[in-house]
């Protein structure tokens, strides 16, 4: 059995747990065990990969298992990290267990509740170990349905008009995906040989420029969609609002995430020839994307839609990175996305706690929180500023690197993209700032809400370990960005190979 | 003929022989004990469908009228297991005390429509292959019009037969002007022969038109809806899993064999209708309330997904719809089998918007349901995923990109209409919702093999894997 395989394993275990349990306590607590079981693994994991690349184990992925599955088409479950699927893995973990945390109180078909959670979660883990294109589609799906019925059954709002509209957005983008997928298979082998589906193996091959300029744009669009790129951005606002709190954090804090990894991963790492050539489209796409999120957040007036969109913002900011195709604007946007599902997940996880208090999420309506709810309240100044890039948390790091990587781009195209796109900094201190002052400061605008009690310990511990994370990656950055550098160097050498 | 030659045919003398036995129980028993013909059918169809998995020599007979492959021979194994499972489902229906008194009727006649699509998967000529599509249809016209007192049900009889008689017409049509030009009705004979002079196009044409309507192809798919909405639910799924299962078998094997010398030209006839039939058949899907009407639309655009698989013309593309269909029976079936339980159950509901609240009331029968449904629209883990999946490389293998777009795309549309009943079960809220019932010991059993089978077809990469050696030789 290999180690890999157990971040499947546990997360399909506890399914199957949660199926035998009487009531919602029982299942809350199954659910807990297997996602703390889990996030062992992934801190085992790290460990075990920064001994490997210690003791001098260089190779492109570590912990490679193989299994052939369907013998006749090559398909293969194949399983391998590097140092940035390592990263995407300690993330998911994080979000997940502190997820399950913030939605310790889910009554309502709790069984069912979180086994989608769960299914989702199992998704997202078998995503980010596979390097197989085939297992890889299939968790992304797997990934997506479950968010159907998690936003249509718990949501709130127009749940079922914005469950609708975000699964059929993103199975749209996975079947363009799938077209793109087509096309990798059957220009993995130009001499005849044996096809295949293997990341790595394609990796090797150099595919015809036309076939690359034919499907780059169905893989990119396809994992852009999940990434909220413009104009196909517009689930994200919906779906992000109508979600109740665990599913907000795990789909704006990891599933997004799949896009940009998929971007990186798929699209520009076995295409990089019509990276290069049609880059500039998808360059424009997220340039907009970056400054109408941060636009769009301002003129919003309800906690979540804030939130969505700027996520939307900071999202097209890691596609962004990816499409300079610099070594370090690339480490910044995996960072960024590191950075951006924490802290998101905090925003998500506050939201949905002073919407269970006040069962308001309109900005207005509230005011002077931080006196009635000092803790939440910190917290949400903590995670504004993380937000807006404030040095020793996480998200300076990442919006930094990132900046200093597009502007090594001499060229005016790139130039201007980069200074439009930086103009989102300023942009999003503007709505932060803003929701801060007349949410938390001022006079308590409504006398009911001043017996509202502060944080119970599980909410503390779920915004604790979150703000932990956030600030250690923030004061001691290197360590992750060295581990995501090593991997980035096969990556950059594919890149420059031909040009 | 040598006893070996028996062997070859052991699918249909097999069929004939419970047919028979059939009978003889059903003259032998007096009114009352009528029911146990019901076990009795059902456990000499599994009898049969058993054997027919076992090693068994191939050939030819009769001057290669009749052929056995092992490819075919699978063929009729896939259909035996749909005709199973529509056994098993049937029972607790003919229980009722409309059906108690001609249960064995329909069992004859189903067993019947069997032997008639045996033979014409084995049909090496086209005498056999018309006398077995003939075989095939009519009976099943029959069934439809099997609820005696309900006005729809007879409408759906007349309108099969009307239909089944049209489309037989327009196919002979095309048959004598292939006999006209080749000389010949032997498969191997014309398959050599046949060239692209006007009428030979002309007799293809006639053809395919025969075939479409059988395989309910846009646009000749106008008596689906009607026929699938009138006849009892178990007839339904029998006529659009197994029966149009047959079709496609048949239609598959003469279109890369007889007609291997026009490929050219029906591919492009195919592209253009595989578009239009996913396309429309989804459009019309999302309208539906009945579920029968529903999931009449959603096979015709079902059909148009298989088709994908044929258009390939490659070996890769004949496993994908061979095992496509045998996805479809379990996933189909499986959703029709969760209609008729509760169709029986609740006086006749078949509404979507009486499913609102399900899940709650039966949660069982909702989740089959959802997982029948999301084999359908091709989502993982089930079985449709793998299905569709490979339908898709074979399109894409042979660098059909466009088609291969406009496929992906419909899969979305139809996703949409697929949730809309998971929706109403899991989602809408319900004053009176369909009232918890117990399902009867064979429905259970139908939907369990249906729910096992959606899982492991998928999973399990040797079926997939030996369909594909199968389709080297058909």
């Amino acid at each position: 059995m290999d180690f890999l395989s157990l971040f499947v394993i546990v997360p399909f275990l506890t399914v199957v747990g949660i199926v035998f349990c009487k009531d919602f306590k029982q299942v809350r607590l199954t659910a807990a065990i297997g996602m703390t079981i889990q996030l062992g693994l992934a801190v085992a994991l790290i460990f075990m990969y920064l001994a490997e690349r210690k003791a001098g184990n260089m190779a492109e992925m570590l912990f490679m298992a193989d299994y052939v599955w369907f013998p006749s088409l090559n398909i293969r479950y194949a399983i391998g990290v590097d140092g940035i699927s390592v990263a995407m893995i300690g993330l998911t973990a994080v979000v997940v267990i502190t997820g399950i945390l913030a939605s310790w109180e889910v009554q309502h078909l709790s069984r069912e509740f979180f086994i989608s959670l769960i299914l989702l979660a199992t998704g997202v883990f078998g995503f980010f170990i596979t390097i197989d294109l085939f297992s890889m589609f299939l968790f992304y799906e797997l990934a997506v349905i479950p968010m159907y019925l998690l936003i249509g059954l718990w949501g709130t709002g127009p749940k079922e008009y914005s469950a609708m509209k975000l699964t059929l957005m993103l199975m749209g983008g996975s079947a363009l995906l799938l077209v793109g997928i087509f096309g990798l298979y059957f220009n993995s082998n130009p001499d005849g040989g044996q096809l295949t589906f293997h990341i790595l193996e394609i990796s090797k091959v150099h595919i015809d420029p036309m076939a690359q300029r034919f499907f780059f744009p169905f893989t990119f669009v396809g994992f852009g969609v999940l990434g909220a790129m413009f104009p196909l951005h517009t689930w994200s606002p919906d779906g992000h609002s109508s979600a109740p709190t665990a599913v907000s954090m795990l789909h704006a804090g990891v599933l997004m995430k799949l896009g940009g990894y998929g971007c990186f991963r798929v699209a520009i790492f076995l295409m990089p020839d019509a990276a290069h050539e049609l880059g500039w489209i998808f360059l424009i796409l997220t340039t907009i994307s970056v400054v109408y999120g941060a636009f769009g957040a301002i003129q919003q007036k309800d906690l979540k839609y804030i939130n969505a969109y700027s996520s939307v913002s900071h999202c097209g900011l890691v596609l962004f990175a990816i499409l300079m195709m610099n070594k370090t604007s690339m480490n910044g946007a995996i960072l960024q996305m590191i950075s951006h599902g924490l802290m998101t997940a905090l925003f998500f996880a506050l939201i949905g706690m002073i919407y269970g208090r006040t069962h308001t999420r309109l900005i207005n309506e509230m005011g002077g929180l931080m006196k009635i709810i000092p803790f939440l309240g910190v917290v949400y100044v903590i995670a504004g500023l993380a937000s807006l890039g404030l040095p020793g948390l996480s998200g300076f790091v990442a919006e930094m690197t990132i900046f200093i990587g597009s502007f090594q781009h001499t060229d005016t195209f790139h130039r201007v993209c980069t200074i439009v796109a930086t103009s989102s900094i300023v942009i999003t201190a503007v709505y932060i700032l803003r929701v801060v002052g007349i949410l938390l400061m001022g006079p308590i605008k409504n006398k009911e809400f001043e017996n509202l009690g502060d944080a119970k310990w599980f909410e503390r511990l779920s915004l604790g370990t979150l703000v932990v994370v956030i600030a250690s990656i923030g004061l001691a950055p290197l360590w992750l960005s060295n581990m995501i550098n090593d991997s980035l160097v096969p990556i950059i050498e594919k890149l420059t190979m031909n040009l | 003929m040598r006893l070996e030659d028996f062997l070859l045919m052991r699918h249909e003398l097999l069929l004939t022989l419970i047919a028979i036995i059939i009978l003889i129980a059903e003259i032998f028993t007096d009114d009352f004990k009528k029911q146990g013909i019901r076990p009795l059918s059902i456990i000499l169809m599994a009898i049969v469908t058993i054997v027919g998995f076992l090693p068994a020599p191939t050939g030819t007979l009769f001057g290669g009228m009749y052929q056995a492959t092992d490819m075919r021979l699978m063929m009729k194994n896939i259909l035996n297991i749909g005709a199973l499972i529509v056994f098993i489902q049937s029972a607790s229906w003919l229980k009722s005390d409309d059906n108690q008194n001609k249960v064995s009727e329909f069992f004859l006649l189903l067993i019947s429509t069997l032997i008639g699509m045996n033979f014409m998967i084995s049909s090496g000529d086209f005498l056999m292959f018309y006398l077995g599509l003939e075989l095939a249809t009519i009976p099943i016209a029959a069934l439809a019009a099997y609820d005696r007192y309900s006005n729809k049900s007879s409408e759906a009889g007349i309108k099969l037969i009307l239909i089944s008689a049209l489309s037989s017409g327009i196919l002979l049509y095309g048959i004598s002007m292939i006999y006209g030009t080749v000389g010949s009705v032997y498969f191997d004979k014309v398959s050599v022969a046949y060239g692209a002079t006007p009428l030979q196009i002309m007799s293809f044409i006639f053809f395919f038109t025969g075939m479409a309507f059988k395989i309910s192809i846009v646009p000749f798919h106008l008596w689906t809806a009607d026929v699938y909405e009138g006849a009892p639910v178990n007839v339904t799924s029998y006529l659009s899993v197994v029966s149009k299962g047959a079709a496609v078998f048949i239609f598959s094997i003469m279109l890369v064999t007889v007609f291997q010398n026009i490929a050219a030209m029906w591919k492009d006839v195919m592209w253009i209708t595989a578009a239009i039939t996913m396309t429309l058949g989804n459009l019309f899907a999302m309208r539906q309330n009945n579920l029968k009407r529903f999931l009449a639309f959603s096979s015709i655009s079902q059909a148009g997904f298989i088709m994908l698989g044929i258009i390939g013309g490659s070996e890769l593309g004949m496993a994908a719809v061979v095992y496509y269909i045998l996805v479809y029976i379990f996933s189909n079936l499986g959703a029709f089998g969760v209609i008729a339980a509760i169709s029986n159950a609740s006086g006749g509901k078949e509404n979507m918007s009486d499913y609102d609240g399900l899940y709650k009331t039966n949660p069982a029968l909702s989740l089959t349901l959802t997982l029948a449904l999301f084999s359908l629209a091709g989502i993982p883990p089930v079985a449709g995923f793998f299905g569709k999946f490979f339908l898709f490389t074979a399109v894409a293998e042979k660098g059909y990109w466009w088609l291969l777009t406009i496929a992906v795309l419909n899969t979305i549309i139809s996703l949409y209409y697929y949730l809309l009943p998971v929706k109403a079960m899991f989602i809408n809220k319900a004053e009176t919702s369909i009232a918890y019932f117990k399902s009867d010991g064979w429905t259970k059993v139908g939907l369990i093999i249906c729910v096992a089978g959606m899982v492991i077809v998928g999973f399990a990469s040797v079926i997939f894997e030996y369909i594909r050696t199968l389709s080297f030789g058909l």
